[in-house]
């Protein structure tokens, strides 16, 4: 009986292994370090096949806080990384770690907040918007991630002139995802920041009526840029720049701009190229 | 709620349809949490017997350090392999971050304080005569191990699904040290951390079916086991 569970065991593992060591890597594989946004829109998921049939090379991509995506690079667990916090990425290459920086494309932050406007935000500018917010003591929901947008939504509370809220009871910093925001800032009420791309989807999922809404938007400075940059080979040896340039030069080129017009998600195009302007 | 029935059919339709996505991270958490249960087995077995039969000092000492690792936060497994595993890192060379046998280490080391510390349990609560028994019957060491292990079978079982328990559902380590890279490390516990924070809870409570669906499998498996050792 001791043999018959020990080959039970062993088919069970076995089982395991062999379905595991199934799939077997055979292009020149790219690893990427991004944000959520590319991934959870689908966009990586559209462009990573066309980038493979042109190259051969598989795209690998691990998505995270624009914060973590850059600290991976730094620590060259990545080739290449893809993301949207310029202060932070100038610091990137500055310090060394990155190389080669090009922007790719972008899209645009909104402010949301519910319908009513209780803080009479609607109209100003996004730094009175901001002082009017904190007056009101209105309840706004931030990430509170270190992720590209929490990143964008602390300088404006800086050009907004004063301190970005920490402990002040209406400013609820939720520590997730930016859809898991919105559901808070939803059911809260409150304001929030987010990208256009994640609202379409926030928006398509409550049948065209949010519990909040886009209040202010268009301001050159609620510009979300998204930026692509080779880890730098001198500081990690094992960095496979030549693929992670390669990368590069196709999305920016007027193929892979092209692309990126061209992805739709809810029947709307999210991201608008922007390379070499 | 229609996302709880809604999930439920989307499970349907991933498992019989096939759905190659959901495979792939059906695969990627079968074969992760095999190879971390067959390491932490290996290892565990033998500590957990040794700190259950054993008399020895300091072994108050090191049973409450095991049954502090009980209470091990997945995260900071994930963080402290990831500074193991990155290339930074001292193991770097090995190049396993990102890759399903460097998840298993993390895994490995969630279960193993599990498998050592039921083992232990298990062992000590069998009746002190049977090593005196045994012993005075002639039986090597080899064999009072062995014997003592199998008559403490039931218990050495429940350690081992307990840890499986762990193991499969954990998304801590799979997200920091796995990476969550689709059709390589995506498992799905972090597909379902990735379909929520996509706002598909539907597709997210259909993949938490599918991992239930095959956790009820591999325990029918073990209960089929579990008879055939009892004589």
């Amino acid at each position: 009986m001791l043999a018959r569970s020990a080959a039970l065991i062993c088919c069970l593992l076995a089982l395991g292994l062999g379905l595991g060591a199934a799939p077997a890597p055979a292009a020149d594989q790219l690893m990427m370090a991004t944000t959520t946004s590319t991934e959870d829109t689908g966009l990586l998921n559209y462009l990573a096949p066309l980038f493979q049939k042109d190259t051969g090379i598989e795209l690998k991509w691990t998505s995270t806080g624009t914060g973590k995506a850059l600290e991976l690079g730094k620590n060259c667990d990545v080739d290449v990384v893809l993301v949207h916090a310029p202060g932070a990425e100038m610091k990137f290459v500055d310090s060394g770690a990155g190389i080669n920086r090009r922007q790719v494309m972008y899209n645009d932050y909104v402010l949301l907040g519910p319908a009513g406007d209780p803080a009479k935000v609607k109209g100003q500018t996004m730094a009175q918007a901001l002082a009017a917010l904190r007056g009101a003591k209105a309840t706004f929901v931030s990430r509170g991630d270190k992720s590209g947008t929490h990143m964008m939504e602390q300088s404006l509370w800086k050009k907004g002139g004063g301190q970005v809220p920490e402990q002040e009871p209406w400013y609820l910093q939720a520590g997730q995802g930016m859809f898991s925001t919105l559901a808070l800032a939803g059911e809260k009420k409150g304001y929030t920041i987010c990208d256009r791309g994640t609202f379409f989807k926030f928006e398509a999922d409550n049948q065209g009526q949010p519990p909040i809404v886009v209040l202010l938007e268009g301001e050159p400075e609620l510009l979300n840029q998204y930026s692509v940059i080779e880890v730098n080979p001198a500081k990690c040896p094992q960095a496979k720049q030549a693929l992670a340039k390669r990368f590069g030069d196709w999305l920016v080129s007027p193929q892979g701009q092209q692309l990126i017009a061209g992805f739709k998600a809810h029947g709307k195009q999210l991201f608008t190229p922007n390379a070499g302007k | 709620m229609d996302y709880i029935l809604d999930g439920l059919a989307q499970a349907l339709r991933l498992l019989f349809g096939g759905d190659p996505e959901t495979f792939s991270a059906l695969w990627a958490t079968v074969f992760s949490s095999s190879l971390a249960m067959l390491a932490s087995l290996l290892l565990g077995l033998p500590l957990g017997f040794w700190l259950g039969h054993g008399r020895f000092r300091g072994q108050r000492l090191v049973r409450t350090v095991v049954d502090t690792g009980l209470a091990l936060p997945t995260v900071l497994i994930g963080l402290v392999v990831y500074a193991f595993l990155s290339r930074r890192g001292p193991l770097g060379h090995w190049g396993l971050l990102f890759t399903l046998p460097g998840l298993a280490i993390g895994q490995a080391i969630l279960a193993l304080p599990v498998v050592v510390a039921l083992t232990a349990s298990a062992v000590e609560s069998l009746d002190r005569r049977l090593g005196m028994t045994l012993l005075t019957l002639g039986a090597s060491r080899r064999q009072l191990a062995l014997t003592t292990m199998w008559e403490a079978r039931h218990g050495l079982l429940a350690a081992a699904v307990n840890a499986y328990g762990r193991v499969v559902t954990e998304v801590g380590i799979a997200m920091m040290v796995g990476g969550n890279i689709k059709w390589h490390t995506r498992t799905v516990t972090t597909a379902i951390a990735l379909e929520t924070g996509k706002g598909e809870f539907a597709q997210g409570i259909a993949l938490g079916m599918v991992l239930l669906a095959f956790a009820l499998l591999v325990n029918l498996c073990l209960i089929r086991l579990r008879r055939g050792a009892t004589p």
